[in-house]
């Protein structure tokens, strides 16, 4: 997968987890808490999705990498650059 | 022949999950749906662990523990549940204090305390306000030295009404007191007292109908009448459970009985380490309560002026010796009306009051039985100042103490909140001991409650799933030992 790929799973997982939120205005560097209202069972949300559809496993202690849209892709790409997008 | 109810069940599962409270239910849901093979044994005869209702002959049902939780579980329930389950949260409106200090009614969110505050209380706006700030940036890495005493102290010096109206709901929510860390308080304040108290329409028994059905739909293995006597470890890791004289596998076990009973009763202290032994040996548990149930005769029905919930109480300060007496002078009130189950002409009063477990464990069974009438007599007495003619209106009443829910949900002491803040560490540091164990269930102030129950569930549902996928993938150890 692509940087540009993975960036779309975070998005389709967003969307999910805040339906509610317009996610089309994301910018990449800013923290994601500062632009939609997410909480620390969201975060855990991403973690478990990612978990169950790409079999990604993310330790506790690395969870702060999924600050900013960018460095949760930048944190995400080495694990995923070998799987198929679904 | 006694009825096998584990007729059917598989000789291992991926997970086997030990009780059905909301953080047992919820862990197994999300398992299941992750892909798991789960199996859930549950003792009772219900599921639900303290989310739990009873029934008695005139079609009356009472609920245990539907007086309020936060908004997150609308939330929670939409995510890890069904949006029918979700939808089924409505707001409670009137939330009322009572006591020798102050009489008032509110919506229980941050705009109304802090209208109360200014207004009635004259505390600045601006000490209000750095107030709820400070109670919500509150953070569970934070500094746990400071007391909720101290955090009030700081806040509102001197003034022990406000220290009430902010504390005595959380003191019944979780039992947690001036003593506890302040961000225990923190954490459930901002929760719980800013956007207002919710409950489940339908009832507990609702909801729990809802929630079985669902776990079904995921494909857990749903077993009530199931005591687990033992988790079995072999070979250093957890290999699985026995339950109703028969042994069960397991990838990993995941335990919501209580903690220390897991540890000390299911396990066996000689598994763990002896600092980690000492550390839970030394978890407080949480205070246990005392209810007494009230059903009015079919038809008549309670004045809505009276409230959803009534914190009342005839001390004339707040302390939390008070709170624990058995000399009650401190009652919550939920009245339930028809609205509550749709459809129905019920309307039932509950008062719950903190107790502790040894104040009833020593009666005889002659002074157990003569103290239980004395509360419902009392309580009755007490609930005249709102509900005029309680007793004429009454078809039904009757009391549960601490020994009642013991009996139940088997929580040592009849723990009603689980454990005191320190009890979540010893949870978090289960799997180190035992490699594949885990605990979700209530502890630390914090998890506890329905939605704190609920949640910790999920994150340990995640634990158990992320710990699971790495365990498949390292090579087996050589695993000779049998013990
Ligand atoms: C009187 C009262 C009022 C309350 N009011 C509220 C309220 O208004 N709002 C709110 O949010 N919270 C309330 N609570 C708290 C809330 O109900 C609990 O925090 C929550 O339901 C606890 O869930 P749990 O998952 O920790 O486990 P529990 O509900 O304690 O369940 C544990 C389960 O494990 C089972 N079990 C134990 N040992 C074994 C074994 N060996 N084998 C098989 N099964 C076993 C038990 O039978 C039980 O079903 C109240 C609690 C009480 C007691």
């Amino acid at each position: 997968m692509t940087s540009g790929e993975i960036k779309e799973v975070v998005l389709d997982i967003l969307e999910g987890i805040a339906p509610d939120e317009d996610l089309s205005g994301i910018v990449d560097d800013v923290p994601l808490r500062e632009q939609l209202e997410l909480d620390s069972m969201d975060f855990l949300d991403i973690v478990m999705e990612l978990r169950k559809r790409y079999r990604v496993q993310i330790p506790e202690d690395d969870y702060v990498e999924l600050a900013t849209m960018q460095s949760t892709v930048d944190y995400l790409a080495p694990l995923m650059k070998d799987l198929q997008k679904v | 022949m006694p009825k096998d109810f584990l007729q059917g069940a598989h000789d291992r599962y991926d997970v086997i999950v030990i009780g059905s409270g909301l953080a047992g239910l919820t862990a197994a849901n999300t398992l299941a749906r992750a892909g798991r093979s789960v199996l859930l044994l549950e003792q009772h005869y219900k599921l639900g662990g303290m989310a739990t209702w009873f029934r008695r002959p005139g079609g009356h049902i009472f609920d245990i523990s539907l007086h309020g939780f936060p908004v997150g579980m609308v939330k929670s329930c939409r995510r890890y549940w069904t949006s029918e389950i979700a939808d089924s949260i409505v707001q409670l409106k009137n939330i009322r204090f009572d006591n020798p200090m102050f009489s008032l009614t509110t919506t229980f969110n941050r705009e109304d305390f802090t209208r109360l505050l200014v207004e009635r209380f004259q505390v600045a706006a601006d000490a209000v306000r750095s107030f709820f700030d400070t109670a919500r940036g509150m953070n569970f890495y934070d500094d746990q030295r400071m007391t909720t005493g101290e955090l009030f102290e700081r806040s509102f010096p001197g003034r022990e009404d406000v220290i009430r109206l902010l504390m005595e709901p959380i003191t019944y929510a979780n039992g947690s007191t001036l003593e506890d860390p302040a961000i225990s308080y923190g954490i459930v304040f901002s929760n719980f007292m800013s956007k207002g108290v919710f409950t489940f329409q339908g009832g507990t028994d609702h909801l729990i109908k809802l929630m079985h059905a669902d776990l079904l739909k995921s494909g857990v293995d749903v077993r009530i009448r199931a005591d687990v006597e033992r988790i079995i470890i072999r070979g250093g890791r957890v290999w699985g459970v026995r339950v109703n004289g028969r042994e069960i596998a397991a990838g990993s076990v995941v335990s919501n009985a209580n903690l220390k009973s897991t540890i000390f009763k299911l396990v066996g202290e000689e598994r763990f380490d002896p600092s980690f032994r000492d550390e839970a040996r030394s978890v407080r548990l949480n205070n246990s309560s005392c209810q007494v149930y009230m059903a009015l005769k079919p038809g008549d029905e309670l004045d809505e002026n009276l409230g959803d919930l009534l914190f009342s109480s005839t001390a004339p300060l707040f302390r939390t010796e008070a709170l624990l007496s058995r000399d009650v002078t401190s009652r919550t009130y939920s009245f339930y009306y028809p609205r509550t189950r749709p459809g129905s002409d019920r309307c039932m009063i509950v008062s719950s009051t903190n107790a502790r477990y040894e104040d009833w464990a020593g009666l005889s069974r002659d002074d157990y039985e003569a103290s239980k009438q004395d509360l419902v007599e009392t309580t009755l007495d007490a609930a005249s100042k709102y509900v005029p003619n309680i007793r004429e209106r009454v078809d039904h009443a009757e009391a549960s103490t601490p020994l009642t829910f013991h009996h139940y949900t088997k929580h040592l002491d009849g723990a009603s909140f689980g454990t005191k803040f320190e009890g979540l560490a010893v949870s978090r540091a289960l799997p180190e001991q035992v490699s594949g164990l885990f605990h979700a269930g209530s502890v630390g102030i914090i998890m506890s409650g329905w939605l704190g129950a609920m949640n910790y569930g999920v994150i340990v549902a995640n634990d158990v799933d992320n710990w699971l996928l790495k365990s498949a993938a390292a090579p087996v150890a050589p695993c000779a030992e049998v013990s």
